[in-house]
């Protein structure tokens, strides 16, 4: 793989920048494999490269029914974010985060990591306790959180309005290297990195059925073919269900849609990313000028990657009681995201109860944050068969009664 | 956005004034059940891609909860039915099959 750098640039530059390679081979699948990540989103990519890197397994495929980042890596609103409750959201979380803070290096591929700060706004006297003691869980976790004033608030987002009407902002948790990343550069970087190492990227490459002997797992069926396997691992987000069927086993999963919007293009307002979870909606500016906007999720099971539009409508009046100033904007662009929610807001990463079957799920509506933890402690479970950071996530939970709780920690967590 | 309508009051309005209450016609586990059942029961759904059976409930209607036979891919509704039962009548099945050939109840529910 040639580096990118400037002087690939201007070197390139001489030759009307036609001579680049394709970021990630496109080879035609093999008939057998050490190890199938099915799902080419940031989380299945992550577990293949890390795969590669650390463990040193590079016969490894991913197998991707449509085209790279094509299902909600490449819909989400990018914000990264640690400040969770729980010890085990924490490591995880907080894993993930740092491992941005050098991903762009590591990869050789602009990333756009910007820690440019989160700030939860407090608008209850409930969520102020609530994220008082996030705060104090995050000092015992090593993660660095902060509750700021109304006006403190004020000073880091000029625009926003702490008066009201409905709900006055009390204070607010602010993550000061919390941000966003450019959400298809890390579905592509994690490819054009993983490639390098040995992984087949294969787009275009739908699974339709799991094989299995009295042993587990033999392999998949493709729309390009049969493959052969002994490890699996199925990372496919609002589509989790659909692979458990064909292998055979439920989860304690249900997909359903979410959706973001964003504006016209404007000149700088705002450079965080400020979320209202009391009146369900959150807003960052894209380096385009857009304003990128979110909020809650639907509450029936929906595959059709649409949002609804009492959704819109809710979302823009919260953001708008929020930011008086955006009232007059035009949205440009709304889209919609299939999303896999577990009942404790807790991914689900783990072994399943088909031997050689692996899965990583449950991301819901906050799961582009965690990729690089998410592919790290997965591909260390596969690897070694177990991992402490990943190891409190295991399906088995549910039965024990060991739920990892951010339900309670936060109404719309992105 | 939804339209349904309510098998109690016969109102048909848009899908905000109805609130969704998850999968229907889950079984629970009595007594005797064993660890395995009762995460099943509590926790694992189906989540079916297509033709799919929930609770719904006329919230600011008449109040009542219901049935509704729905397709997850499409938004398509089926029918409504009502909530005192264990699995979809017949003209609630005839109706999917219509629209869903070589549909069958019992292959969905495996
Ligand atoms: C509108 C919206 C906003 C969001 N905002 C945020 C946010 O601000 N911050 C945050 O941290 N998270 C956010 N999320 C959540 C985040 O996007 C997801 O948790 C994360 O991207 C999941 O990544 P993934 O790799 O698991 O899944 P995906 O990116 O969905 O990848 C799964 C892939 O599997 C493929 N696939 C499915 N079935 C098959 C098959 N049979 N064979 C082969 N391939 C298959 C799909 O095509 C897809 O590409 C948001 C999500 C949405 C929808
Ligand atoms: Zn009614």
């Amino acid at each position: 793989m040639a580096r990118y750098s400037v002087f690939a640039i201007a070197r390139h530059a001489a030759s009307w920048h036609q001579g680049w390679e394709k970021a990630w081979r496109s080879p035609e699948p093999k008939s057998e494999y050490d190890a199938i990540v099915i799902g080419g989103g940031g989380h299945g990519l992550a577990t293949a490269y890390y795969l590669a890197k650390n463990h040193g397994i590079r016969n490894v495929a991913v197998l991707e029914k449509s085209w790279l980042g094509g299902g909600n890596t490449g819909r989400n609103t990018t914000i990264i974010r640690s400040n969770y409750l729980r010890d085990p959201s924490a490591a995880i979380y907080e894993l993930a985060r740092g491992l941005y803070e050098t991903l762009s290096q590591e990869l050789n591929f602009n990333i756009m990591f910007s820690p440019r700060g989160v700030l939860m706004l407090a608008q209850t006297e409930h969520e102020l306790r609530a994220y008082k003691r996030t705060e104090s869980a995050n000092r015992a976790q090593g993660i660095a959180t902060e509750i700021v004033s109304p006006e403190r608030c004020r000073e880091i987002v000029p625009i926003l309005n702490v008066a009201g009407p409905r709900y006055p902002v009390l204070g607010g948790l602010w993550q000061a290297r919390g941000g966003t990343a450019r959400h298809d550069a890390v579905a592509w970087g994690y490819a054009r990195a993983a490639s390098d190492l040995g992984v087949d990227i294969i787009q275009g490459c739908e699974v339709t059925g799991i094989d299995r002997d009295a042993n587990g797992v033999t392999g998949v069926q493709t729309t390009r073919g049969p493959i052969r396997t002994r490890k699996l691992c199925i990372v496919v987000a609002g589509h989790s269900g659909v692979l458990a069927e064909m292998a055979g086993f439920r989860l304690p999963v249900e997909s359903v849609a979410l959706q973001a919007l964003v504006s016209e293009p404007i000149k700088p307002v705002i450079d965080c990313v400020v979320m209202a979870n009391t009146v369900h909606g959150y807003m960052s500016q894209s380096d385009k000028g857009e304003l990128v906007i979110g909020g809650g999720a639907d509450g029936f099971n929906n595959y059709t990657q649409r949002g609804s539009f009492q959704h819109v409508e809710e979302t823009v009046r919260a953001l708008v009681e929020t930011f008086p100033i955006i009232s007059r904007l035009r949205m440009l662009r709304q889209w919609g995201g299939i999303v896999d929610m577990t009942g404790d807001r807790s991914p689900i990463i783990g072994p399943t109860p088909v031997p050689g079957i692996w899965i990583n799920c449950g991301w819901g509506t906050g799961g582009f944050k965690a990729i690089p933890g998410s592919g790290w402690a997965t591909a260390a479970m596969i690897a070694n068969g177990e991992d402490p950071v990943a190891g409190p996530f295991g399906l088995e939970r549910f039965r024990e009664g060991r739920m990892i709780d951010e339900s309670v920690a936060a109404a719309v967590a992105h | 956005m939804l339209l349904l309508t309510c098998p109690h009051c016969g109102v048909s309005a848009e899908e905000t004034e109805f609130h969704p209450g998850g999968e229907a016609h889950l079984k629970r586990i009595g007594p005797d059940g064993d660890d395995d059942a009762f995460m099943g029961y509590l926790f694992e759904r189906r989540n079916p891609k297509g033709v799919h059976f929930e609770r719904w409930r006329h919230a600011f209607g008449c109040g009542k909860w219901f049935h509704l036979a729905r397709c997850t891919v499409t938004l398509e509704v089926f029918g409504a039915y009502r909530a005192d039962v264990h699995a979809p009548p017949a003209e609630i099945v005839e109706r999917i099959q219509a629209r869903r050939p070589g549909w069958t109840p019992e292959g969905e529910d495996a």
